[in-house]
């Protein structure tokens, strides 16, 4: 599974892009957030408030109860600020 | 149309393109968005803003933002330029053009792009001032400014 931070995701957890391979239980997205925070105290950090952050499956919005499997791409960062 | 380029862009050459050779297009709708520079008196300048953004994702949102407006409008034509990278306050960052037979449309069109485009868009601000470097937050108003495209707008042109 291919994840992605953007913004200061990416700044508090150190990396832009990882590959990783949850175990079976990892359903959701957020059971892959849990999964994900215990990589290290940057990830820990940087999902430490899920109000601010949001998700993307295959790069399309996404709930944090939506499904996710080994294929997917997945992306975390902040509400967008553009424009 | 969607373009998303760190290069900067004409926005008379574009809405120039954008009507070259037609005659069934009124009017042209556009935004044009700057860098600016919200400094108070006494607080720190701003030296650059820093766009990041998802590249994939950014064109297929802006795609459907895109595909959006054309349901609800008769519009011909649409055009959003969006930058990314380091930009100086006063530098262009986004373009929003729009066509159509009459004005209404254009306008409407236009606004609802630049809307939805600002809560739906994946691009990020990073601002450096004087003081340093912090991430740009969400406005709560920027969401109430795309909220108001819910309200059925759509179904008053399809029924006109």
């Amino acid at each position: 599974m291919k994840v992605l931070y953007f913004a200061w995701l990416r700044t508090r957890t150190g990396v832009g892009e990882e590959t990783v391979s949850p175990p079976a239980d990892v359903r959701t997205v957020a059971d892959l957030i849990e999964w994900l925070k215990r990589r290290g105290p940057g990830h820990a950090e940087a999902f430490a408030d899920l109000a601010v952050v949001r998700v993307a499956v295959n790069q399309d919005y996404a709930a944090f109860s939506e499904r996710v499997s080994p294929d997917d791409e997945v992306a975390f960062f902040p509400p967008v600020t553009g424009g | 149309m969607i373009r998303v380029q760190g290069e900067d862009f004409d926005a008379g050459a574009e809405i120039a393109r954008f009507t070259s050779g037609r005659t069934d297009i009124g009017a042209v709708a556009s935004f044009l968005g700057l860098v600016r520079d919200e400094r108070s008196p006494g607080s720190p300048g701003l030296v650059a803003m820093t766009l990041e953004h998802y590249p994939g994702m950014t064109e297929r949102q802006l795609s459907d933002i895109e595909a959006e407006a054309r349901r609800r409008w008769p519009i011909e034509d649409c055009l959003i330029i969006h930058r990314h990278g380091r930009l100086r306050p006063g530098e262009r960052i986004v373009l929003v053009l729009t066509a159509s037979s009459h004005r209404a449309a254009a306008l409407e069109s236009c606004a609802f792009l630049i809307d939805w485009l600002k809560t739906r868009a994946p691009f990020w601000k990073r601002e450096e001032t004087e003081a340093g470097e912090r991430w740009v937050e969400a406005k709560s108003l920027d969401d109430t400014a795309a909220e108001r495209w819910n309200d059925g707008v759509a179904e008053r042109w399809n029924d006109g």
